[in-house]
């Protein structure tokens, strides 16, 4: 087939309301909506003419090849690129109906409700207590023992409680690479987000540690809208229910990640997903 | 002689001269030390630091001069702190980038290298002169503005260390930048950043010129600060330059005081960096 057949981008994104999604949970809220987003590190235009929703209570997978601009486009959601000038985007981010790339947004706000794990584990210079206490605190004044529980609770639900309950007081940094990454991932969960973004998050990790963050998007789906950024085809394929396929900042194919992964619709996705790239 | 041959014999040469130019380096330092320690063991006595300095003559210590150069140094040191953290901060975390951030760093860094008896003279012209008299006012302002590039430049280097995906972390969880900085980017700075403050404090420890101009020098007792204060490196410079040989002894023991603080505050910077989170 021909390539410049294959780069056309999907001109419409997939609505729940296509005859073909095959989802089998009633029809899945959508939580964002990405509409004709553009990026641009200064005159460098890094994703052009972006739009796809996020569902709630579902992962969604963007793959593709390195500097296709996945990580650019979840750096989007949460306007961390914003830390840096020089850094744009055009176009419209809705979730629950906001555009969240509106001026004049409180960015602090925005990212209170829109958490992001990393591709390193990030833990702060301080406690495991407070690594999970610094995100609640920001904005919420509890009790001590609201606090010891919240804490608890996010610990639980990233599947670390066990291996740090008996040394909170012990510098995260003192943990192994993977047991870092959970906490960053029980931050994130602590503070109570809607929409939590995975940049790569299990890419420094060995195998056994991989296997364990999977586990936990699986049941961190149940309260989520996921979006996840990923090298690894299997683990789009094992842990996400809708898959995006990126290259070189186009949007090439959006889908059912089952759908993606045995039927896709364009060659450039086959020719990725069987790793016959070119 | 083939190539292998003339390139090992090159290499020892180059090996020789290098060990050889090492040596000659060591050997002045080592000589300045040995002179220090054999010349000023036998003024460390406790009337070293009980006694105020003497008359010419009679026997007495440098108890005010040290008095003196410790009241200055932290003053100094309270004054180039805060400042010296809030300027590096400012360059390592707001002005990345920016025109006015490079001008300030250019200027910073020629501070840095200016000669300390420029800095006594400035000090002399706008505190001492309105004031109409020596004080450890000018002298404390003097040693000041040596401390504030110092520590300007270290922060700043310490903040560049610090990965900016920790700052990106606690930014992605709502956090404001200003607690981004105080709880996550100074904690992890935090060594390096005490490290230069103690380098800082190193370097004005030995300062003379700065404080000839500005605290001048007491022969008494003297905690007022409107008023000139001894101070260690006056007292060697002018005991050293006496002909009474008792002054001369005085002089030795403060410099070898001097010498084996400003040591003990390197080796402590040394510890601390090497226990840093993030190495430089």
């Amino acid at each position: 087939m021909n390539q410049t057949q294959a780069v056309t981008r999907v001109a419409m994104p997939l609505a729940p309301s296509d005859l073909h999604v095959t989802d089998p949970e009633p029809t899945p809220h959508q939580k964002a909506m990405i509409r004709n987003v553009d990026f641009f590190y200064d005159n460098f235009q890094a994703l052009k003419n972006i739009s796809l929703p996020l569902h709630d209570k579902r992962v969604t997978a963007f793959i593709g090849p390195s500097g296709c601009g996945k990580s650019t486009l979840l750096r989007i959601l949460n306007r961390i690129y914003q830390l840096y000038p020089g850094q744009r985007a055009t176009g419209e981010v809705l979730v629950d109906g906001e555009n969240i790339l509106a001026p004049g947004l409180d960015l602090n706000l925005l990212r209170a409700k829109i958490g992001m794990v990393f591709q390193k584990p990030t833990p702060f210079p301080m406690s495991i207590y407070d690594n999970i206490a610094f995100g609640i605190r920001l904005y919420e004044r509890l009790t001590r023992s609201e606090l010891d529980d919240r804490i608890e609770a996010a610990l639980r639900r990233a599947a670390l409680w066990d291996e740090v309950k008996d040394k909170l007081r012990q510098s995260g940094l003192s943990l192994s690479g993977g047991q870092q990454q959970r906490l960053c991932i029980a931050r994130a969960v602590a503070v109570q987000p809607e929409i939590l973004l995975l940049d790569e998050p299990a890419s420094a990790l060995d195998p056994l540690s991989t296997q364990r963050i999977e586990e936990l998007i699986a049941e961190l789906k149940a309260d989520y809208c996921i979006a996840i950024v990923t090298h690894n085809m299997q683990q789009a394929a094992r842990s996400s229910d809708y898959t995006a396929f990126m290259y070189i900042g186009e949007l090439i194919e959006f889908d059912e990640t089952e759908r993606i992964f045995t039927h896709p619709k364009q060659k450039h996705t086959e020719d990725y997903i069987t790793g016959r790239f070119g | 002689m083939d190539m292998y041959a003339r390139r090992r014999i090159v290499n020892g040469l180059v090996m020789a001269l290098s060990v050889i130019a090492t040596a000659f380096g060591l050997l002045w330092l080592v000589l300045v030390l040995w002179t220090l320690l054999e010349n000023g063991i036998a003024a460390i006595t406790p009337a070293l630091f009980s006694q105020m300095t003497p008359p010419p003559g009679s026997a007495g210590g440098l108890l005010n001069a040290i008095f003196g150069s410790v009241v200055m140094t932290l003053i100094a040191t309270l004054i180039g702190t805060p400042t010296g953290i809030l300027a590096g901060t400012f360059l390592a975390e707001y002005s990345r980038g920016s025109r006015f951030g490079e001008v300030v760093r250019f200027i910073n860094d020629i501070l840095l290298s200016a000669p300390s008896i420029i800095v006594g003279l400035f000090v002399y012209e706008i505190v001492v002169v309105p004031m109409g008299h020596f004080s450890a006012w000018a002298g404390a302002v003097a040693l000041a503005i040596i401390v504030i590039p110092v520590v300007v430049r270290t922060t700043e280097d310490m903040l560049n260390l610090v990965p900016n995906a920790l700052r990106e972390a606690a930014a992605a969880l709502g956090s404001p930048k200003w607690k981004v900085i105080v709880m996550v980017s100074y904690r992890a700075a935090i060594q390096g950043m005490v490290t230069g403050v103690m380098l800082a404090v190193a370097r004005i420890a030995g300062e003379t010129a700065p404080l000839l101009f500005t605290a001048l020098n007491n022969q008494f007792w003297s905690t007022d600060l409107n008023a000139p204060m001894a101070n260690l490196p006056v007292v060697i410079f002018q005991f050293a330059m006496s002909p009474y040989a008792d002054w001369q002894v005085l002089a030795w023991g403060g410099a070898l005081l001097i010498t084996i603080t400003v040591l003990f505050l390197n080796i402590g910077a040394r510890m601390l960096a090497s226990w840093s989170t993030f190495k430089p």
